[in-house]
């Protein structure tokens, strides 16, 4: 594709922005508003920006299509083996208080982990789903 | 363990099916799922078990108590349901080795099996929750697994009715998700026991019968009953035979459920009674059985053929939640649990058929009876019973369903179940027929009887549909059961 000079020049500038803002919502969700989903739709934003700007093979090489499907496996499995790690301990499925050495500290940890799990998750969905509609011309 | 049954009876499926996604091509996939299956199955089993010895079980995700949290609550009603979906899974994955080796492209069998483990997390799901909102988002799991699981049918026509099942079933679950959210508004909360204390305060308010009637067309839609099953033949033709088969057995199963938990526990009987959807479900019921049936004669394939019948056979549970009494709801609870069996014995059959002949046109099967005769011997015995001839599991159905019927003397519903049986000999005849008293088409291949891995799953649900016609302790008992809970107050 016809490289532009003006999109090359800010799309540089705004993805490590975006990805910062992203696990700024990541990990700041149990305080103020953000989450998991959000902040791995914002997160895949950069890289769908990245393909768009640069081409999409150049975004294909930052995550390959194995890995992606790995990552959106682990989020599901990060999730629920919160659940079941609690189970072990004790409690009932995904009851966090039993986590930590207190509740707020257990709820605050276990929040933390199934978050990041949808992150993961919600990241690499949306990544396989540009590019299966972005690369549908090519075979 | 204890209560957690419960819950790992959803989370072990739930886990399986992003780890099979990434699991090497191969068999891999395959044993994964099938050893999840059979845990599961034991998993149900030992649930229904206790809970017929102890009563319901509660349990609290996340330590949240209910009304707050989200609480599975089992009796003897989703413990009976979700044995059967166990079930039929643990027979179906030893059947989907080689039909799906066969059917899927190698690079597509992982995420197959993942598709169906998901599948198979939402109606345990569905079976397993006591909060009115998880029901929906367990809906979407299955509902969204089973759609990619039809689109990867073999023909081009796998697509359309996958789009149209998507287009058909969204609509569904946003018409139950309305109703939801009406009842929401009245009740404030989402907990179905605590919405059963709070509704019979409200139930003078318009949002409140708008709420039901939204849910009852969702759910109506997502258990294919008459007219609104036109998603259903499409699905069943076009997906592949394992998905047929699972879904044909599970799937609109567990819709009733629901059905039956919203008509029956959730909103009080006097409530449901004095609307008009009792009458509604006997007509629809009626139409169904009628209709759908004489469509399924004219079918020239024979997966369609089934669909159709299938169709028919949900009529007849209508008809049992139609006439909302204890035996009334025993018939529809026992055709539930029969139809699973006799439709999984059918399709598995026909889907061996087809492994051999690669075809599920009428005309391409003539004489293949002798050419492969266990298989055939199993749809004679799916389709007995099928029909409801004495012996079979068909025939208990319909005599609880027959009683129902005269305990309120109604006598058109008698006279339709009677027809709907004689229009079933007409279809099943029509299969054997072709199976057996026709020429053998001659066109130079030579058909064997079917692997093992196919007919022992098969002749399994086959012989089922025997036991279950003569030993009626477990459907009867626990239908009795379950009926007793949901209530039935109509004489």
């Amino acid at each position: 594709m016809k490289p532009n000079l003006i999109l090359h020049v800010i799309a540089k500038f705004l993805i490590p922005l975006i990805i910062l803002f992203a696990l700024y919502v990541q990990f700041h969700g149990d305080f103020g508003p953000g989450g998991g989903f959000q902040a791995g739709v914002i997160f895949s934003a950069a890289i769908i920006l990245y393909s768009l700007v640069f081409g999409l093979e150049s975004g294909e090489k930052i995550i390959p299509h194995h890995w992606l499907r790995i990552l959106a496996s682990l989020g599901v499995v990060i999730y629920a083996g919160v659940g079941i790690e609690s189970l072990f301990l004790g409690g009932n499925y995904l009851d966090y208080t039993i986590l930590g050495s207190n509740q707020i500290a257990g709820q605050h940890l276990g929040i933390l982990l199934v978050e990041l799990g949808v992150g993961i998750t919600v990241a690499a969905a949306m990544l396989i789903l540009f590019f299966a509609f972005a690369g549908r011309g090519r075979e | 363990m204890g209560n957690h049954i419960s819950l790992l009876l959803v989370i072990v499926p739930l886990i399986a099916a992003p780890l099979v996604a990434v699991l090497p091509r191969g068999r891999l996939p395959w044993a994964t799922s099938f050893v999840v299956s059979i845990v599961c199955a034991v998993f149900a089993g030992m649930q229904l078990w206790s809970v017929l010895q102890g009563g319901v079980i509660s349990y609290e995700l996340g330590g949240w108590a209910p009304p707050w949290g989200i609480e599975y609550r089992i009796d003897a009603v989703n413990a009976f349901v979700a044995l059967i979906v166990a079930v039929i899974a643990a027979l179906t994955l030893p059947y989907a080795l080689l039909s799906v080796e066969q059917e899927i492209p190698e690079e597509k069998i992982p995420t197959f099996y993942s598709a169906l483990l998901l599948c198979l997390t939402g109606l345990l799901g569905i079976t397993q929750t006591g909060d009115i909102f998880n029901v929906f988002v367990f809906l979407e799991i299955s509902s969204l697994s089973s759609y990619a699981l039809i689109s990867l049918g073999r023909s081009r026509q796998a697509f359309t009715s996958s789009y149209q099942y998507l287009i058909m079933g969204t609509i569904g679950a946003t018409f139950y998700l309305i109703g939801v959210g009406l009842l929401y508004s009245q009740t404030g909360t989402l907990n179905m026991q605590d919405m059963a204390n709070i509704l019979p305060t409200v139930l003078h308010l318009n949002t409140v019968i708008t709420g039901f009637t939204f849910i009852m067309v969702g759910i109506a839609l997502k258990l294919a009953l008459f007219p609104l099953h036109l998603w259903l033949p499409n699905a069943y033709t076009y997906a592949p035979t394992v998905v047929t088969v699972f879904l044909a057995a599970t799937a609109t199963k567990v819709a009733v459920y629901v059905m039956l938990r919203i008509l029956f526990t959730i909103f009080p009987q006097t409530f449901t009674i004095a609307t008009p959807a009792d009458e509604l479900f006997i007509v629809a019921g009626m139409a169904g059985v009628i209709i759908a049936s004489v469509y399924a004669i004219y079918q020239k394939n024979i997966k369609r053929l089934l669909a159709y019948s299938s169709v028919a056979q949900i009529g007849y549970m209508a008809l049992g939640i139609g006439f909302a009494s204890t035996t009334g709801l025993m018939a529809a609870l026992i055709h539930l649990f029969n139809h699973a069996l006799m439709k999984g014995a059918l399709f598995m059959a026909i889907g061996a058929i087809i492994y051999r002949i690669d075809s599920c046109r009428l005309d391409q099967i003539h004489g293949l009876g002798r050419a492969m005769p266990w298989t055939f011997g199993a749809i004679i015995i799916g389709g007995l019973s099928l029909v409801g001839v004495p012996g079979t599991a068909g025939f208990i159905s319909k005599w609880y369903l027959v009683t129902a019927a005269l305990e309120q003397s109604a006598w058109i519903p008698v006279a339709v179940i009677l027809i709907g049986s004689l229009l079933a000999v007409v279809y099943v005849g029509k299969l054997i027929e072709a199976l057996y008293f026709k020429p053998v088409t001659d066109n130079g291949k030579v058909v064997t009887e079917a692997p093992l891995m196919l007919l022992v799953p098969t002749w399994g649900l086959a012989l089922a549909n025997l036991y279950f016609g003569l030993d009626t302790d477990l459907t009867v008992g626990v239908a009795e059961q379950a009926a007793a809970i949901l209530g039935g107050m109509k004489p």
